[in-house]
């Protein structure tokens, strides 16, 4: 258990992070999203004992991390932002140097360095030097000695960054493998993350909680929540239509696709079964008919943008 | 092992796995000799010691050690193995000081390698065995002060050039502080405690008592004191500034 008590951060007049409050339990997958210079990196960096908190307490599993440094951070795995690693070592020098200073030793030290590398499938370069690998192996070396200890506490900024699609959804399984009985923090950008790995997100804007809770509560906040999208064939008036039905709250057409439309829901009811009746008696000349989960990316823009306009 | 000798491995072999090491102890071989037998006038004394050898070696280290000491914090902060290094679980003493001692035992090392002159002047003569040793100590030590000094440079900023230039300059301070040139360009009313403070702060007042033979404890003690002063600053230093 993590738990984050009015934790603030400033850099000489510049409030990094500001009274931010929360737990995260053993299972959770928490993601960590926020608009650059929101606060996330910092709030990590404190969380992982680099920088000392201006003000309020981080506690793991009961270790105060100003209190008693060396005993949290055995507990947490952590990937700096950018997996920054010594590049004149090779990829299996680098993870037996990690082991020794996580305690490992002998036999021990060995079947925990040739564990990782097959875990994050470094095999083919082990014997190289890190400066010479690609950004994506880069990456995958930092993961790997994040992992090495089997930390009860994963802290992992941004780690899909950099890699391809493939490389990506390694990642995600991988990320998703190990937190069964972990807590695992990640940062990222990139929503749809969030929905792939995640059990929890907390979107930060100017360092506080703008909103808090699982993807698909986030998701519900969204103006497109039960929105349901059709698209026609020929010109329609849909509007005339939709009109004073109940739990309808407007059409909107879409930007960049002539003929499709979103019918947006207030909210106060789902509107795809009244929808789609009326759909059928008025013979809308319809192609496309769905329900839409509503978008985090619009959630995010959402929050985000209140918080910086309460800023100015 | 412990996480300081865990650390001091790895920069130790980390010198030995780039060129710079080698090039390093080579250079510092190379202008050894020259400084010893053309201007130091090795054979031309006619003396079995080594008096020309170590009346060198701060001139040298001024412009050697530093180069090792340069990228000591700089290099980590530059490429932020610092965050990966201190969210492991180590000290930051343990970190300051494994690093320190990796970087002095590569001048050890290259000062160990000098040893065919220590050869040659006994082939040549009788020397005092016990003041070259003394001697030899002495300078290691203050070796170990130039990179104390760097180190501290060296995590006051991300670009190991700045870091350099600011040791070398620091350390011509503390070498010409006890020397008789700058002692005596002080006013007649500067009482003679501040000069004598002065000139204690120097590393030639102590290498020279040293290289000649007269292996004070106290000597070493201010070198001890030097280095453990400036370390304990870069951990300052460091604890300041990892944040940008």
């Amino acid at each position: 258990m993590i738990e984050i008590k009015n934790l603030s951060k400033k850099f000489d007049q510049f409030t990094a992070v500001d009274d931010l409050s929360f737990n995260v339990a053993e299972g959770e997958v928490l993601g960590f999203l926020g608009p650059n210079g929101a606060g996330k990196s910092t709030t990590m960096k404190v969380i992982t004992g680099f920088l000392a908190p201006t003000s309020g307490s981080v506690t793991v599993d009961g270790h105060n991390i100003a209190q008693s440094p060396i005993d949290a951070k055995r507990l947490i795995g952590y990937l700096p932002e950018g997996a920054p690693s010594y590049a004149d070592m090779t990829t299996s020098e680098f993870l037996n140097f990690i082991g020794k200073v996580r305690g490992f030793s002998g036999q021990e030290l060995q079947q925990r360095v040739a564990h990782v590398i097959k875990e994050v499938e470094l095999e083919s370069v082990a014997q190289q030097t890190i400066e010479t690998l690609s950004k994506g192996f880069k990456r995958r070396v930092g993961l790997a000695q994040a992992i090495i200890h089997d930390p009860k506490v994963l802290i992992l900024d941004e780690p899909t960054d950099g890699l391809d699609p493939n490389q990506k959804h390694h990642v995600r399984e991988l990320i998703k493998n190990l937190a069964r009985d972990k807590i695992v923090i990640i940062s990222t950008h990139i929503l749809e993350e969030v929905t792939a790995v995640c059990t929890r997100a907390i979107i930060i804007s100017s360092g506080r909680i703008v909103a808090d809770g699982t993807p698909a509560e986030l998701e519900s906040k969204s103006r497109y929540h039960q929105a349901v999208r059709v698209s026609l064939s020929e010109q329609y008036d849909l509007q005339a239509d939709l009109s004073g039905v109940p739990g309808v709250a407007g059409v909107e057409a879409e930007a960049d696709q002539q003929l499709s439309f979103t019918i947006l829901a207030d909210g106060s009811e789902p509107i795809f079964a009244r929808v789609s009746e009326l759909a059928q008696s008025k013979h809308w000349p319809i192609e496309e008919f769905h329900v839409q989960r509503g978008q985090l990316e619009d959630v995010f823009r959402h929050v985000t943008a209140k918080e910086a306009m309460r800023d100015e | 092992m412990s996480s300081l000798g865990i650390i001091f491995k790895r920069e130790l072999f980390s010198y030995f796995a780039t060129p710079l090491a080698y090039i390093f102890i080579v250079i510092f071989l190379i202008t050894n000799g020259i400084f010893t037998f053309d201007l130091g006038g090795f054979y031309a004394r006619g003396q079995a010691d080594l008096l020309p050898f170590f009346s060198f070696h701060p001139w040298l280290y001024l412009f050697m050690v530093p180069a090792i000491a340069m990228t000591l914090w700089a290099d980590e902060r530059k490429t932020g193995t610092i965050e990966l290094l201190l969210t492991l679980p180590v000290r930051l003493s343990e970190a300051v000081l494994g690093k320190f001692l990796a970087a002095w035992v590569l001048t050890g090392i290259a000062l160990l390698l000098t040893f065919p002159i220590w050869i040659t002047v006994n082939y040549l003569g009788d020397p005092d065995n016990g003041v070259i040793f003394a001697a030899y100590l002495g300078s290691w030590f203050m070796a170990g002060s130039f990179l104390a000094i760097g180190s501290c440079m060296s995590a006051c900023t991300k670009n190991s050039v700045i870091a350099f230039i600011l040791t070398v300059a620091i350390c011509f301070l503390f070498v010409i502080m006890g020397s008789p040139i700058l002692l005596n360009a002080f006013p007649a009313w500067v009482p003679q405690i501040v000069v004598d403070a002065f000139s204690a702060l120097g590393f030639l007042t102590h290498f020279d008592a040293i290289a000649k033979g007269v292996l004070d404890i106290r000597d070493l003690l201010f070198f001890t004191v030097f280095i453990g002063a400036w370390l304990l600053a870069s951990a300052i230093v460091i604890e300041m500034k990892k944040a940008n």
